[in-house]
């Protein structure tokens, strides 16, 4: 699986151990909230850099005082048409102001990629033969915004007043 | 009308490249038909049973003649000549190729026109009023919102894979054309105490197969904060709406679940972050969208009282289509004609190529070129000089398209059913013919009065029965069809449900049960009193006597 990370293909720093029963001793590593609720402060402890996984049943108010200790949080589609990690990445972006990483795991589709980047999303495991030229096609498609989002793209509407 | 700027034309350009794109990669075999399905969706295409079906919008249900020009030349070079005009305002073509509909998007955008939405799990076609801006019992116009509405709802990021569909209803008037109650989202604009024009917001409305009225989430909204009201609605709807179950996924499934209260509070625990934020509507927008829909050039004319009454005199059939399909407009000598597409037997809401056509040549020497789609699947002109009503009702006359029948009974809605539609149970549009030609005495259908008929292939319910003054939903039972009849549903600003009547008829059955239901209304109504207003009157009983006489009461 390539992780494609602000318009490069890069490796994973981390272990996903979040569907694992043992949490890796060392090194950076991914879980999901349950083993984050019951190993919470031993993981603090390790001093290394912390990852959580979503499901799309848990939203960020599930964890929301806990961000400062992530450097990842990974949202998960489990099928595409689960549209609710879009309205968590937006939350943890304008509400949490969280500046970590957002990285969409699961069904993760070029179609989709350009909402998910429009909602704050800054990282994705694609699953393609060309992930990087999935990713860019998908940047290349619009160059009008109508909603304001996560990402700050000026709106078509904010255009037009300001050119006035 | 609104006119696409620089920043419209591009977004839709754009689309339209993105879909054919979409399109090769499913050719090719790039996208399995489960992941092209959605993308197909959101560009109004569906898999029906004979083929492709595409879905084109029109916003608000307002139309150029130029635009119905464009839908005549796609109906002729890519379809079987003829489209259908739905329930929420938009055109179907039901014979179309996949491989086709990136250039007839190409000639969409040519007119500013585009199917973005008409399906999917999102934010679909904005409908509204068909009589907005000139209708003289409005308020406001609505149109500025719908439009508002509509660029903000088209690829949203965060809300184009919504739990289920989500449509949403303006009126800008107290009499409700638009049928906001049973939309997702419905808006009535109204004055608060203060006098300044809003907002009431209804939420949860719907039909299918769990029907709702709207309930109000906001008594009362101030048109800057629509676009953040709303999107903290589709928030929690996102976030909180059913994914488990596809016929408890619609918003008015978890309204209802957890209360209009606690939704409320969710919204509005949203909206403290977001209303004064980005989505805030700045003044200028509002003007400058608003320009687009200033009223026309009228002339000083004065009403043409005394022609119209010698004309009337003079020509029943005239009188009577005044009666019934001419609607007063707000400008002095001006007035609203409906064009009617229920002619006896014919398919509602088909129209065929050839009448596209002169539709839009009348409504350019007529009407200013303007054309408005009705959800009640008729036409309208809306600016049409009184002087010229009866020159006009002749050239309507003469291509069937002026039936005086507006809201009588033989002004039917009706689904595509089972002739075309995937979903159907039962031929819908069979019905509807039998029984318009069962009444085709235009004596007699005044004589009724105000009514109507709504007929629905399967309980998706896309032909609204449940807000039919007569109902009728079409079943499946061990591969035959039957027709169930609800009573006493409405759309309006008094918005109901239908009650079930009986035990199914067979299409046979149906022309003369509502025969019997009319008569027992004709025996029993006071004055002049609608046949809705009887029911709510008098109950069912009478007319299920009247159906399936006393022995059935038990059923």
């Amino acid at each position: 699986m390539a992780l494609v990370k602000n318009g490069e293909l890069v490796a994973s720093s981390f272990v996903d151990a979040s569907g694992a029963e043992t949490i890796p001793p060392s090194g950076p590593v991914i879980v999901g909230l349950d083993q984050w609720k019951a190993h919470r402060e031993a993981l603090i402890a390790r001093g290394t850099p912390l990852g959580i996984r979503l499901r799309s049943d848990q939203p960020p108010d599930l964890y929301a005082e806990d961000l400062p200790h992530f450097a990842v949080v990974a949202l998960e589609f489990p099928k595409f048409r689960d549209g609710r990690a879009y309205s968590y990445a937006r939350l943890l972006r304008e509400r949490y102001k969280y500046k970590g990483e957002v990285r969409a795991v699961g069904e993760v589709l070029l179609e989709q990629l350009f909402f998910m980047l429009r909602t704050g999303f800054d990282a994705f495991e694609i699953e393609s033969a060309d992930p990087l030229g999935d990713y860019r096609t998908a940047l290349g498609d619009f160059s009008v915004w109508y909603q304001p989002a996560a990402d700050g793209r000026p709106t078509a509407m904010q255009l037009r007043h300001a050119k006035r | 009308m609104y006119r696409y700027d620089e920043f419209d034309a591009r977004f839709v350009k754009e689309r339209v490249a993105q879909f054919r794109r979409q399109v090769k990669r499913r050719l090719g075999g790039e996208l399995t038909e489960d992941q092209f399905r959605p993308l197909r969706l959101m560009n109004g295409l569906y898999l029906q049973l004979h083929a492709y079906m595409l879905r084109i919008n029109v916003p608000y249900g307002t139309l150029s003649s130029k635009q119905m020009r464009k839908f005549a030349y796609l109906a002729r070079t890519y379809d079987r000549n003829y489209g259908h005009f739905t329930t929420r305002q938009n055109l179907q073509f039901n014979w179309i190729k996949l491989e086709q509909v990136p250039d007839i998007l190409e000639h969409l955008a040519e007119v500013e026109v585009t199917s973005i939405q008409s399906s999917g799990n999102c934010v679909r076609n904005i409908t509204s009023d068909q009589y907005a801006g000139r209708a003289k019992d409005e308020l406001a116009d609505p149109r500025v919102y719908c439009e508002l509405l509509r660029q903000y709802s088209f690829l949203h990021p965060e809300f184009s894979y919504l739990p289920r569909k989500f449509k949403i209803a303006v009126t800008g008037s107290p009499n409700d054309r638009a049928a906001v109650a049973v939309h997702d989202i419905g808006l009535r604009m109204h004055e608060n105490e203060q006098g300044e024009v809003g907002f009431e917001v209804l939420v949860g409305g719907g039909l299918g197969r769990t029907p709702y009225i709207g309930q109000t989430i906001r008594k009362w909204l101030a048109p800057q904060h629509l676009l953040s009201y709303v999107e903290s609605i589709l928030r929690v709807y996102n976030v909180h709406g059913r994914r488990d179950n596809i016929h408890k996924a619609r918003i008015k499934i978890i309204v209802n679940q957890m209360g209009i209260d606690k939704y409320r509070a969710l919204v509005d625990e949203d909206w403290e972050y977001t209303k004064d934020g980005a989505l805030r509507v700045p003044e200028e927008e509002i003007a400058r969208i608003n320009a687009y829909f200033a009223p026309p050039q009228y002339e000083q004319l004065a009403d043409e009282t005394e022609l119209l009454a010698k004309l009337r005199a003079g020509d029943r059939a005239f009188d009577r289509w005044v009666r019934g399909n001419v609607v007063e407009h707000k400008v002095p000598g001006y007035a609203i004609v409906n064009l009617s597409l229920k002619a006896p037997g014919k398919a509602p809401g088909d129209i065929t190529a050839d009448k596209m056509d002169a539709v839009a040549d009348l409504a350019d020497r007529y009407s200013m070129g303007e054309i408005r789609v009705s959800h009640r699947q008729n036409l309208v002109f809306v600016d049409v000089k009184q002087s010229e009503l009866y020159e006009l009702w002749h050239k309507l006359a003469a291509l069937e398209l002026a039936t005086p029948n507006l809201g009588l009974l033989s002004d039917i809605i009706c689904c595509p059913g089972l002739d075309f539609c995937a979903l159907a149970n039962a031929r819908s549009i069979p019905i509807a013919q039998d029984i318009s030609r069962a009444f085709t005495d235009l004596d007699e259908l005044q004589k009724i009065g105000q009514f109507t008929i709504n007929i629905s292939g399967c309980m998706n319910a896309c032909g609204h029965h449940h807000v039919g003054h007569i109902g009728i939903l079409g079943v499946d039972k061990r591969g035959q069809e039957f027709f169930q009849l609800t009573l006493g549903g409405s759309s309006d600003q008094h918005a109901s449900l239908g009650d079930r009547l009986g035990p199914g008829l067979p299409q046979a059955g149906v022309p003369a049960a509502i025969r019997k239901i009319v008569d027992t209304y004709l025996v029993i109504r006071e004055h002049d009193e609608r046949f809705l207003d009887t029911y709510r009157r008098v109950g069912i009983e009478p007319f299920k006597t009247a159906v399936y006489g006393d022995e059935s009461q038990a059923a």
